[in-house]
């Protein structure tokens, strides 16, 4: 049983859970971003209180965050026709996870973001920066190792998505682990496979924590 | 023209527990070159005060105009030019813990649009003037608080300010350091004509390095003027308290107090030329009565020794009125009614 075939086919697994993550989280960066700096700044202590913006954005976030994985999956089937085409595979399971993540990181951002001390900000206005110095100059470099906290669990998080995907052809190890595992009752590849999802997790948490602590300038 | 004037200034922030007033109908002249003490107990408004200066905080009502420009007329492009000239220090430093000495230095200058050479070349010479040229690579968390409030300073100096705010730059120092801030902010009074601005609750700091003060009591100046007149003369209870209790910090703990707490009280200020003659004891031997040295002090304010005493009459003296007369016809400042004052 474990000829070359099934060693290729987990490969392959390997690879496309690492696609399907990393561009995931790239994406859900590129729009949680901007949602998690428009969420502190707007809020009602932050740099530009806006109550109508910020509450737009609350609802909007806690909506997509309450719905289950699974179920966004299976929702969002005709605008991941609409965009890839196909809604099976591995491009087409990176739409829901990118829209998963996007509210995901927005929160993480804006609670990073937050924790930047108040003290410095008020610095930042007695010298007369702008709001946009502040939030890339002070508040964004400030915060950035919660930052890169966040970015370590948010990628966990996405992989994790990435795997129950699987159910419903979803591409990538979780995939692998469904159809032989689960269906053909082959538990040794479902092992081999959940360890590697482990083995993923496990790197990206390192690395990210590696990272984290060689900028750290506060100690 | 005043460097600040705040003419009729009030603030009030709504709260969950409904509206507090800070700030109650303030009015100030900062001139030229001062160096302009608002001291005041916490909750007093102080910092309020200050963040009004550079329109951190926007007040309520009243006006506040910087050299000349009424900063209410300001458009948020012209206010954030206007706090290029108003630099401001913190207790707790307000430093970027992840950029460097240099870097935090520099971080004005880059808003002012400076190229990073350049900003670095004049950094390094801010941080000379601090002395911590030598720290220029150094993160803030290596630094001790001292330090950090120099480098909060260089940085302040950066953007060649008219005006400095010291918002209680000095409390969260030891007496040591506290002393060679207030005297680096001296210096820079001196060399770079700054109009600084000390915001403290300490009465020492005040004395110290200010040549102004104004007291701030519940959100009302209770009193303003030169400090060696508000030390000799304190006319309101808060000032006699800021002054006394700040000369003995700890002190209310001694349990003699209920055993001489007698006779009439009184506090003697005498200055350098008054000081050579031994008043008290000539007055003893006058008027044949014990009197009660309670506490005896020397300060320096603004360069000149002043003493200070508190004395307690005896208290079956008849001739308490006498006694304060013959102090005050050797030259010292008598202050009374300070039984309400606890020291």
């Amino acid at each position: 049983m474990w000829n070359s075939n099934t060693v290729n086919m987990i490969l392959e697994g390997i690879v496309e859970t690492l696609q399907m993550t990393v561009i995931s989280t790239l994406l859900g960066y590129l729009f949680g971003l901007p949602l998690g700096v428009l969420l502190c700044v707007s809020d009602k202590d932050g740099l530009k209180p806006n109550a109508i913006l910020y509450k737009i954005l609350d609802v909007i976030t806690n909506i997509f965050r309450s719905i289950p994985f699974l179920i966004l999956l299976i929702l969002i089937i005709p605008l991941t026709r609409l965009l890839v085409g196909k809604s099976y595979g591995t491009a087409a399971t990176i739409v829901p996870l990118t829209i998963a993540a996007i509210p995901f990181i927005g929160r993480m951002v804006e609670s990073s973001l937050k924790e930047v001390d108040r003290g410095v900000i008020e610095a930042a206005r007695s010298m007369g920066a702008s709001t946009w110095r502040i939030i890339f100059r002070v508040m964004l470099v400030e915060a950035r190792i919660s930052l890169i906290s966040g970015a370590t669990i948010a990628t966990g998080t996405i992989l994790g998505y990435s795997a129950m995907a699987g159910t419903v052809g979803g591409g990538g190890l979780g995939d692998i682990a469904i159809q032989y595992g689960y269906y053909r009752y082959q538990s040794d590849i479902m092992i081999v496979t959940v360890v590697l999802l482990v083995l993923l997790v496990q790197l990206f948490q390192t690395a990210g924590a590696f990272i984290a602590g060689r900028l750290d300038r506060r100690k | 023209m005043s460097e600040i004037l705040i003419e009729n200034l009030s603030k009030t922030f709504e709260t969950a527990d409904g509206t507090v007033e800070a700030l109650k109908n303030v009015s100030l002249s900062i001139e030229e070159g001062d160096i302009y003490g608002i001291i005041g107990m916490s909750g007093a408004g102080k910092s309020t005060l200050v963040r009004c200066i550079n329109f951190l905080e926007v007040p309520t009502e009243g006006t506040v105009t910087v050299r000349g420009r009424k900063l209410s007329d300001c458009t948020e492009k012209e206010l954030l030019l206007m706090r290029r000239d108003i630099g401001m220090i913190f207790q707790s430093f307000n430093l970027l813990m992840q950029k460097n000495v240099l870097e935090n230095v520099c971080f004005p200058l880059y808003i002012q649009g400076k190229k990073k050479k350049e900003a670095r070349e004049k950094a390094l010479g801010l941080l000379d003037i601090v002395g911590l040229k030598d720290r220029a690579k150094a993160y803030p968390a290596q630094l001790s608080g001292g330090q950090k409030q120099r480098v909060a300073i260089a940085r302040a100096l950066a953007s060649d300010p008219k005006i400095l705010l010291c918002d209680e730059a000095t409390s969260a120092l030891d007496p040591q350091t506290t002393s060679s801030i207030l005297e680096l902010l001296r210096r820079i009074n001196n060399e770079f004509k700054i109009t600084i601005v000390v915001i403290t609750h300490q009465m020492s700091v005040v004395q110290e390095l200010c040549t102004k003060v104004a007291i701030l009591k519940g959100g009302e100046v209770a009193e303003s003027g030169l400090v060696s007149d508000i030390f000799a003369h304190p006319k309101t209870t808060v000032a006699r308290e800021l002054i006394i209790r700040d000369a003995n910090p700890g002190s209310r703990s001694f349990d003699t107090r209920e055993k001489i707490r007698h006779g009439e009280k009184i506090r003697i200020v005498f200055s350098e030329t008054s000081s050579f003659e031994p008043v008290i004891a000539n007055m003893v031997l006058t008027f044949g009565e014990p009197v009660n040295i309670l506490r005896a002090d020397t300060k320096n304010i603004g360069g000149i020794a002043h003493g200070e005493m508190i004395l307690e009459f005896d208290k079956d003296s008849t001739q308490t009125a006498q006694m304060k007369e013959y102090l005050r016809s050797r030259g010292l400042a008598v202050g009374e009614g300070i039984e309400d004052v606890e020291f």
